[in-house]
């Protein structure tokens, strides 16, 4: 065992009932996760969608089971990576999808796009497209939340290439030194593009890295929802009730290309294959069924009830209004008299 | 010999790497990957891993390791994905690489060249569709490059190699499949010089990069209208080859900038301060710009299209220059 495992708590706070419903929740957020973006592959290649695509295909567990371990009210800010954070943090298909056409009813209006999700509403600060450019911005976010005295924590989530960048350095420095509410999340998937991990960083062990900042650590696999809801609400309620920030690494696989373009040719099928046996979403559906007993039947209507809320995203999006001209330069200031197209 | 854009780029490369030891190439993905835009393609198997070095995402990292083994007298290629990434390690370009020959006196020098790609591609959003080469120009003691052809791109890298002073290198991330003659054997171009992509006499269209292959398609439209239309392409911003323009523009009377670029400060807005200053009483017209507008990049398809220049709105700023149409205000 890791020696970081020491972090993991000891008891379950739900009976074997709750856990039984919480599961299944997780269940249909990890398979509502997967078809958006199934579908948002089909748009892509069919021309409907542009510029990049990041899919999240394999590591829905680490969004879903993370930020089930959130309250509402907690923040969080992730990478271009970040549909599936997005509608874990509450966000609704129909948005993501409508975003990702290009339209007026998306998360960001159409300006964003894939890669910049946002929802003031759902307290979900964005996708960002710089690697590692958000780290010191989430510890902000974090900072402002100690300032005004409010319990409210923030994760962050990065991948793997992310930890060599100098910001993320930064942001971990001053969460550490000003002890901030907050839970940094390494989705280490083991390739930035091309890259795999071994020849991105000469000690990969990630949460290496804490011991320097003054952050807990933990790290463990991420095929298990619960196993990650538990594992990192251990680091929220941590960072909620001691300002202790932890730096949390979960290992997991994309099973897509890095991108839309990425033909990933440079690891095996048999790689692939191997890790698609710990497909976070069977793996799931497996537990409910054997360890929880959950009738076949519930399944397939609650995968039934999925398909058909993709399917309505999809139609919502392809029927909305394009994205408004004026959008264009009415967000680039505050005061809407200020036309950037003058000044 | 016919070639793309990126084979040219990877020629230049490989020709310079075999004729001097120094030169060495370092980048995200252009090892094993082969190149995230497929540039350096085949170069880690010809040269090994000790010259074509796979690094982390630490941007400022790696150029700043360039400089430091610039300064001792290795000539570095550093390639940045793309130039939206040149952000994360701008303290070394500008407060290193840019600076050190004059703080030490001229004792060192930095021969580098950071190159990548840059300006729009298709959606790819606010934070990786930037033109920042006007940017890079406002600092001195860097040398600013963007060749619009395969023939330029090669022969242009080779003498950015070959220069002793840290070359920004800006490819175009959607001309990189773009297939040219290039001459057979050496045809280094010298920085600062330009060079006219189409003849004209009726206005002089000032443009670089991708922008060159915009005006040249309005050039062919205003050509059906009888409009002749003379397209220079600085091809090197920093130096600027002045006099080119300046010969142009005594020709035509009449002058467009086109740039991929935000107009605030824009380069364009430095070459119509020269021109006016230089061969005022030549033009029979105001410059007209034509520029991005000034917002961050939208994603939507349609808005994108707003928002940079396009030919069809080079045709109307030539029409504006003519009086042909309403000046802008
Ligand atoms: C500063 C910076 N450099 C390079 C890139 C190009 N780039 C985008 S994603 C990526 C790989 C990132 O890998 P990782 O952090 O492991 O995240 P993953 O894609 O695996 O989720 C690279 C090199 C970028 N976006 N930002
Ligand atoms: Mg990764």
């Amino acid at each position: 065992m890791n020696k970081s495992d020491q972090n993991a708590p000891t008891a379950q706070p739900e009976n074997h009932e709750q856990q039984r419903a919480l599961l299944g929740d997780l269940y249909r957020q990890m398979l509502l996760i997967r078809r958006v973006e199934e579908a948002s592959a089909k748009a892509y290649a069919q021309g409907k969608i542009g510029g990049f695509l990041h899919l999240g295909i394999g590591q829905e567990s680490v969004c879903v089971g993370a930020i089930a371990a959130a309250r509402k009210t907690d923040y969080v800010v992730g990478t271009y990576r970040e549909h599936g954070h997005y509608i874990a943090k509450g966000g609704s298909p129909k948005e993501v999808l409508a975003e990702l056409y290009g339209k007026a009813t998306g998360s960001s209006g159409g300006l964003g796009g894939s890669m910049h999700l946002f929802s003031q509403k759902n307290r979900f600060l964005g996708g960002y497209g710089i690697v590692g450019g958000h780290v010191p911005l989430a510890a902000g976010v974090a900072f402002a939340s100690k300032y005004r005295d409010e319990d409210d924590v923030t994760l962050c989530f990065f991948g793997d290439g992310s930890v060599p960048q100098g910001a993320l350095h930064e942001g971990l420095s001053l969460a550490g030194l000003w002890k901030l509410p907050i839970v940094f999340i390494c989705e280490n998937n083991q390739y930035s593009m091309g890259t795999p991990l071994y020849r991105t960083l000469a000690v990969e062990d990630v949460t290496e890295r804490a011991s320097g900042y003054a952050l807990a650590r933990d790290r463990f696999k991420g095929e298990d929802v619960l196993r990650v809801r538990e594992r990192v609400g251990v680091a929220i309620e941590r960072a909620r009730k001691e300002r202790q920030p932890t730096l949390i690494e979960v290992i997991t696989y994309r099973f897509r290309g890095h991108s839309m373009s990425d033909p990933a040719t440079y690891r095996t099928k048999e790689e692939v294959e191997e890790w698609k046996l710990r497909d976070p979403v069977p793996l799931a559906r497996q537990r409910l069924l054997a360890e929880f007993a959950m009738p076949e039947d519930q399944l397939v209507s609650l995968e039934a009830a999925v398909k058909a809320e993709v399917q309505e995203a999809v139609r919502f999006a392809e029927s909305s209004p394009p994205a408004e001209q004026e959008s264009v330069w009415k967000h680039v200031y505050a005061d809407p008299a200020l036309d950037p197209r003058s000044t | 010999m016919r070639l793309s854009y990126r084979e040219a780029l990877n020629q230049a490369m490989c020709e310079e790497m075999e004729r001097d030891p120094n030169v060495l190439l370092l980048g995200e993905e252009v090892g094993h990957y082969q190149g995230a835009y497929k540039v350096s393609q085949g170069m880690l198997q010809k040269f090994g891993e000790k010259r074509v070095i796979d690094t982390p995402i630490a941007e400022a990292g790696f150029v700043g390791v360039g400089v430091g083994a610039a300064m001792v007298g290795l000539r570095p290629i550093v390639e940045l994905m793309t130039f939206n990434f040149s952000l994360v390690a701008i303290d070394q370009i500008i407060n290193n690489a840019a600076k050190i020959r004059q703080m030490s006196g001229g004792q060192f020098k930095v021969p580098m060249v950071i190159r990548g790609a840059g300006g729009a591609a298709h959606q790819l959003g606010a934070q990786h569709s930037q033109s920042l080469e006007a940017m890079f120009c406002h600092v001195p003691g860097l040398k600013v490059v963007m060749p619009s052809t395969p023939a330029d791109a090669k022969g242009l890298l080779k003498t950015a190699i070959r220069d002793d002073d840290p070359v920004i290198f800006i490819e175009g991330e959607l001309l990189y499949g773009n297939q040219g003659e290039v001459p057979e054997g050496e045809h280094p171009i010298p920085l600062g010089k330009g060079d006219i992509k189409r003849a004209g006499s009726d206005c002089t269209i000032v443009c670089w990069s991708k922008m060159v292959h915009l005006a040249l398609a309005a050039a062919e439209v205003l050509a059906k209208e009888g409009i002749s239309v003379e397209v220079v392409d600085p091809r090197t911003l920093k130096p600027l080859d002045t006099e080119l323009i300046f010969s142009s523009v005594a020709k035509t009377h009449r002058c467009v900038i086109v740039e991929e670029g935000w107009p605030f400060s824009g380069v364009g807005a430095e070459i119509a301060h020269r021109i006016q200053h230089a061969v005022f009483d030549e033009l029979d017209a105001p410059i007209e710009r034509v520029t991005a507008m000034d917002v961050p990049m939208p994603y939507a398809l349609h808005l994108e299209e707003l928002v940079v220049p396009t030919a069809p709105k080079v045709v109307a700023a030539v029409r504006r220059a003519l009086y042909l149409a309403a000046p802008t205000a």
